[in-house]
């Protein structure tokens, strides 16, 4: 009775294992761990990066900073207070910060030395606006022309202007981590249809064998398919699993810098998300090329 | 009777070698049993894979079941092949499964529930004599007891050809005695044999037997009729 329990355990067992076992001793797993950990690592470098990209140009759009180019101290002082007051009443302008005068020359100091805050050299005050939501650019030439009505030694300078560049470097930095999780989802299915065809012409014999038996294209199709995804699913698990560990760690390094810059690059829920999909849609890929591959060879014979 | 297996004019060629078959014309009867015989080299495996459907014939027309098997669609031959069983010379036993499922690939394929196969392939291990020796590897076993494991699994799904090539080459008299009884009894079960042997006292033993034999590539009796017993080579 218990040969014919094991019996039936090994038959229950054995539809799925017409072909050899031989996960994780193989290659495969191994290597889609290897490219997941990659795709994840560029992907998440992505995400953040168009992160960092779309809240620094939400930032820069609206902000601005006003220089009173005034040698005179005193006059400089009473400029400003006249332009922080003209700003505050203006529409387009929702925050008016004047930069503490004091910040600003221990700011100068490692280029200046001494002469930063002794008084001889005139430094431009600072006041750094924050424009109401809306057409930046328009708003900028409003409080453009309000300032040249109240003095001529005002200068407006958007912080787009000068921070553009950087948002172009961190746009491109995440369209090339776009295309490198394509390049890798394209070297993933290589890969995969490599590992189909050589476990097809390995398992010739036994294919032969249940093609003789009346086995269909899409029966011995399956098997090779199950076979592949379950290392596809084993290798993805692995690597998104190092991946994101190297995330998290990355996340933690970024955010103990404390540069608003650097922190901006951050990874949102649905980043989290998108990231979570990449496994899943790799066994997907490798299944769809295991079967496509083995299908494709089996059409090939009688 | 009516004719399970029909070729006409049959040629096969493998590449641009010259005809391994030439002009093979003949008729099987359902609940036939037949003998396929000639030297080495004469054809009877190429003939055979024409049979069970693991060649397609370079010229000529073969009908399975009443069908022209030539001309079928690819995706048909599925259907066809699992009403022929075979045991192949070689065995071609799986080697990583065990003997029981071995044995029930064919059910499985044919996608019988896992919970329907047990019966049956428990009592085709008994019916060969392996009824402790599911679980064995082919490895395991002995020449024998691989030849039964290979013709246990061609019987299984209850095919109406069964063919075989060489099924006794690689066996004792003893065995290759009681292997022609079990193919006797599947026949009187309805089950039409095809067995290709040099054996001539094998083919004694089956009362009712019929014979083709191959020479060169050709059946040796052009007309296509089939004759027991054999004649002697040589004479007209």
């Amino acid at each position: 009775m218990s040969m014919r329990r094991a019996d039936r355990r090994a038959a229950n067992a054995a539809r799925h294992r017409l072909l050899p076992e031989g996960r994780v001793a193989g290659p495969m797993p191994w290597i889609i761990a290897i490219m997941m950990f990659l795709t994840v690592l560029a992907a998440a470098a992505g995400l953040g990066l168009g992160t960092a990209v779309r809240a620094m140009s939400a930032d820069l759009a609206g902000r601005a900073t006003v220089q009173v180019v005034e040698a005179d101290p005193q006059a400089r002082a009473e400029l400003s207070t006249r332009v922080a007051q003209a700003l505050r009443g203006s529409d387009d302008v929702r925050a008016v910060q004047p930069v503490d005068p004091q910040r600003l020359a221990d700011q100068l100091r490692p280029w200046l030395g001494e002469d930063a805050v002794s008084g001889d050299l005139p430094i431009p005050a600072l006041i750094d606006v924050e424009l109401t939501p809306g057409d930046a650019a328009a708003k900028v030439g409003r409080v453009r022309n309000l300032l040249l009505g109240l003095s001529s030694k005002l200068r407006i300078e958007p912080h787009a202007a000068f921070l553009l560049p950087l948002a172009g470097l961190l746009s491109a930095l995440g369209w090339l981590s776009a295309a490198i999780v394509l390049l890798m989802a394209l070297a993933t299915g290589a890969v995969v249809v490599l590992a189909a065809r050589g476990a097809h012409d390995s398992h010739r014999g036994t294919i032969e064998v249940l093609h003789l038996m009346g086995a269909t294209d899409a029966q011995i199709a399956r098997l090779f398919q199950r076979r592949i995804g379950l290392d596809a699913a084993l290798g993805s698990a692995a690597g998104f699993s190092v991946a994101v560990a190297v995330v998290l760690l990355v996340g933690t390094r970024l955010s103990a810098t404390g540069s608003e810059l650097i922190s901006a690059i951050d990874l949102p829920w649905a980043g989290w998300a998108l990231l979570v999909v990449l496994p899943v849609g790799g066994v997907l890929l490798a299944t769809f090329a295991a079967r496509w591959t083995v299908l494709r060879a089996l059409g090939r014979s009688l | 009777m009516s004719a399970i297996v029909q070729f006409e004019n049959v040629g096969l060629r493998y590449g641009l070698d010259s005809e391994t078959l030439s002009d093979i014309s003949f008729s099987l009867h359902a609940g036939g049993f037949y003998f396929l015989t000639g030297a080495s080299g004469a054809g009877k495996t190429s003939l055979l894979k024409l049979l069970y459907l693991a060649q397609r014939p370079s010229r000529g027309v073969i009908r399975l079941f009443g069908e022209d098997v030539v001309t079928l669609p690819r995706k048909r031959l599925p259907g066809f092949r699992r009403r022929i069983g075979v045991v192949f010379q070689d065995f071609r036993l799986v080697p990583h499964l065990s003997a029981y499922d071995n044995i029930a690939l064919p059910l499985r394929v044919a996608g019988m529930e896992e919970g329907e196969v047990d019966a049956p392939v428990a009592e085709m291990l008994n019916w060969v004599g392996l009824g402790d020796r599911g679980q064995a590897r082919p490895a395991t076993l002995s020449g024998g007891e691989q030849q039964r494991v290979a013709i246990a699994r061609a019987v299984i799904a209850r095919p109406e050809i069964l063919v075989a090539d060489e099924p006794t080459g690689n066996v004792d008299a003893d065995m290759a005695r009681r292997l022609m009884t079990l193919f006797e009894a599947l026949n009187r079960l309805g089950t039409t044999i095809v067995v290709a042997t040099h054996d001539l006292p094998l083919m004694a033993q089956v009362a009712g037997g019929q014979m083709m034999r191959l020479d060169r590539g050709r059946l040796a009796d052009p007309t296509g009729s089939l004759r027991y017993p054999p004649r002697p080579q040589g004479t007209a």
